[in-house]
């Protein structure tokens, strides 16, 4: 059904249509109309056969989906940011335990200094945490991939965390189809867990394991995320199918079959990316994009496949790796090691900074002429940055300008 | 078949318990039941003359009884977990659930909830955890549980330090004892006074349905409050103080008498509460000084010289202090004027 829909509500659909069993979370913002909605939905008994639980932290949120999820009830909870570095160890957890909990994660900067708007450090925290990590480009996007990570959870017995982002796609109304009940019902069938706490069949979860057995736990726990690669598409095939929409598979090329120059990003920002693109092409440049849907398990296969007649490639990313770069750009390049294309990272929109197509396109420009170079913060006020330098010089005291100056 | 069971002949010499044999058939201990559920089974890791272990032991057999064995545990990290599941070897016989440390009473809630959502709500509920898993990294979980009154029966094993890493302090460690990070040096050797969490008092606060105390020294009493806590829905928390040879430098022999002692000096006081009010508390039989308590324990070596006579009066004075108002508090001496 087709609805004018804010982006937190639409989710809040997808996973109400998911018939989860458990949902619990933490006021978070931007993630917060997401569980309220979902409370709602609960109290006033539209959910069947679902516990709402409000917790008393994000650590509490993970801990609860855990317990639920271990005694085979579907588990689901959502947050951003600090929360989830708040609830990290449980998150990590959760995917050791091999427990198919179900996250989204309304993406948005980490403190200090505070901040509430977007970009994508919260995710990249977890990267490593054993969690398959989505990335929705539009709101469409992350309602399909909500009802795919369902299935693909419990499929594989691995938490599935689905990264919108914040404000830029939680907060906004536009025409999102949500699909019908018994539709999802199909493609979504009854959790049949792969343990359960059972007293009439007791097992020990969670024991400790020594040097003799980690790195096997650990190695098998690899294969088990790489064959979310092969899952995954065969998911987006199977439900694009039913809702008769393009599959929301591990990546989406645009116009990059031949393109010399290829842009690869994840998240909201793919739809300001492919109108530069689009712009670009009328000019001539021989550009393309690439949009990596699926960030863990990495699509390396699929990257190199499309990235194949790339001999530059332009990571923008929201988020940086202090004290070395791109993140994602570090990926790609271990992509794309035996061949000799040049990545450059653009690290745009931290905090919430809008990425404007003009600066991108000024970017692009660059790259494609050869003086891009390895690393850019995209729209940075080197006037602003190169007074505080300056004054460092002389002064370790980090007291404002202003207040310098009225001192003065 | 109660009238199966095998015939109990032991009986205790010089101690105040009540022989398993002197009680009625019906009302006999979940332990002198050959049936018992055996939760933590033997063949586990725990120090000899573990307070802990034969705490769970009783405690969760004694569950099982009273839940017809449909029973989960949820436990924190500590020295239960760890003594109890070296892969690949397991010592429970119930469905067990360990995720982290601070996290117990927040998975536990989490079981409870799916429990309910699946419609097995038959199947009951309990959280255990040390004191460093239930007052200080997990309490911000257990408080969680409490006001929300979740089903659940949370069990803090407490013998007063984070034994598992080698006897560091946590907030139930007593005024001057030695640890590893209170050591028994300088001008005022070992844990500070004045700071601590009474965790018993702080559930009661939440005003739950049921909070009560035991020790290992009786176990009757503790099966009898485990019994009690499962026939109640809600939050209910149970605090069984446990003696650590390893963390309070006292012979493995010597738990139970220590566990009797810290109950008949008034520093541990054995009560129950109902929604915030206290219901019953145990008498002290033998009311002892708490010096009887201290001197067996090394890490209150400080305290006395080699011959046991006390070096530092005013700090054994000062635990009695606190002994005394917990026996005015719980009114531990019934006969004592007020």
């Amino acid at each position: 059904m087709q609805r004018q829909i804010e982006g937190s509500l639409a989710i809040a659909e997808a996973v109400a249509l998911c018939r989860p069993q458990v949902v619990c979370a933490y006021p978070i913002s931007p993630q917060t109309h997401i569980i309220e909605a979902l409370g709602a939905m609960v109290k006033e008994g539209a959910l069947d056969n679902c516990e709402f639980v409000n917790v008393d932290s994000e650590m509490a949120a993970m801990s609860v989906a855990i317990g639920a999820s271990a005694v085979g009830a579907r588990s689901y909870t959502a947050t951003a940011s600090q929360g989830l570095l708040y609830m990290i160890e449980a998150v990590y957890n959760a995917a050791g335990l091999g427990l198919p909990v179900v996250m989204t994660l309304a993406n948005r900067a980490i403190g200090a200094p505070i901040n509430i708007w977007n970009d994508h450090t919260d995710a990249m925290a977890v990267r490593d945490a054993g969690w398959i990590q989505l990335f929705a480009e539009t709101n469409q996007e992350a309602v399909d991939l909500h009802v795919l990570a369902f299935a693909l959870a419990e499929e594989l017995s691995v938490p599935v965390m689905v990264c919108v982002d914040g404000f830029i796609l939680t907060h906004s109304i536009e025409r999102v189809d949500l699909p019908d009940q018994d539709v999802v019902d199909r493609l979504v069938p009854p959790f049949a867990p792969r343990q359960v706490l059972d007293p009439n069949d007791p097992v020990s979860i969670g024991a400790m394991v020594g040097p003799e057995a980690f790195t096997e736990v650990r190695y098998l726990a690899q294969l088990r995320m790489r064959r979310a690669l092969e899952v995954i598409p065969e998911l987006a095939e199977r439900n694009a199918d039913a809702w008769h929409r393009p599959p929301t598979g591990l990546i989406h090329p645009y116009r990059s079959i031949d393109a010399t120059l290829i842009v690869v990003a994840m998240g909201s920002v793919l739809g300001t990316i492919k109108d530069v693109v689009d712009d670009l092409r009328a000019t001539g440049v021989n550009i393309g994009a690439l949009g990596i849907s699926c960030f863990r398990p990495f699509p390396v296969n699929e990257v190199r496949e499309q990235l194949r007649s790339a001999t530059r490639v332009v990571v923008v990313e929201k988020a940086f790796s202090i004290g070395n770069g791109g993140v994602l750009s570090t990926d790609i390049a271990m992509a794309l090691r035996d061949r000799r294309v040049t990545v450059h990272t653009v690290v745009a929109g931290l905090g919430g900074r809008p990425i404007w197509a003009a600066s991108l396109r000024a970017l692009f420009v660059n790259a494609a002429e050869g003086t891009l170079p390895a690393t850019v913060f995209c729209d940075l006020n080197e006037e602003l940055v190169e007074r505080e330098l300056e004054r460092m010089t002389h002064d370790r005291s980090s007291r404002s300008l202003a207040r310098r100056d009225r001192a003065e | 078949m109660l009238s199966e069971r095998t015939p109990v002949r032991f009986y205790q010499v010089g101690s105040f318990a009540v022989g398993n044999r002197l009680v009625e058939l019906e009302r006999r201990s979940a332990q002198s039941d050959p049936r018992r559920a055996n939760s933590l089974s033997s063949g586990h890791r725990a120090c000899a003359g573990c307070g802990e272990a034969l705490g769970a032991r009783y405690a969760l057999d004694a569950a099982m009884r009273a839940t017809r064995g449909q029973l989960i545990c949820v436990n924190s990290t500590g020295c239960l977990e760890v003594f109890s599941t070296p892969y690949p070897e397991t010592s429970w016989r119930v469905a067990w659930l360990h995720s982290l440390f601070a996290n117990a009473a927040s998975v536990a809630t989490g079981v409870a909830a799916g429990l309910r959502a699946t419609g097995r709500d038959v199947v009951r509920v309990v959280a255990q955890g040390g004191d460093g898993g239930t007052a200080d990294i997990g309490f911000g979980a257990l408080s969680g549980m409490f006001e929300r009154n979740d089903d659940v029966l949370f069990i803090c094993y407490d013998n007063q330090g984070y034994m598992n890493t080698g006897v560091q302090r946590s907030s139930t460690t007593p005024g001057a004892a030695r640890t590893a990070t209170t050591q028994a040096v300088g001008p005022q050797p070992g844990n500070a006074f004045g700071q601590g969490k009474d965790v018993a008092r702080l559930a009661m606060a939440h005003e739950i349905p049921y909070v009560a105390t035991a020790t290992v020294a009786d176990l009757f009493d503790l099966e009898s409050k485990v019994e009690r806590a499962m026939s109640l829905h809600g939050a209910r928390y149970l605090h069984v103080l446990v003696p650590c040879p390893l963390g309070w430098g006292t012979l493995s022999k010597d738990t139970i008498a220590l566990a009797r002692l810290a109950h008949e000096t008034g520093i541990f006081p054995v009560f129950e509460a109902e929604y915030g009010e206290v219901t019953s508390s145990v008498p002290l039989r033998h009311r002892t000084a708490v010096e009887e308590y201290l001197r067996p324990q090394k890490r209150f070596a400080h305290l006395f010289d080699k011959s046991g006579a006390v070096t530092s009066p005013d700090v054994v004075a000062r635990i009695q202090a606190l002994a005394d108002r917990n026996i005015r508090r719980y009114s531990l001496v019934p006969d004592e004027d007020q």
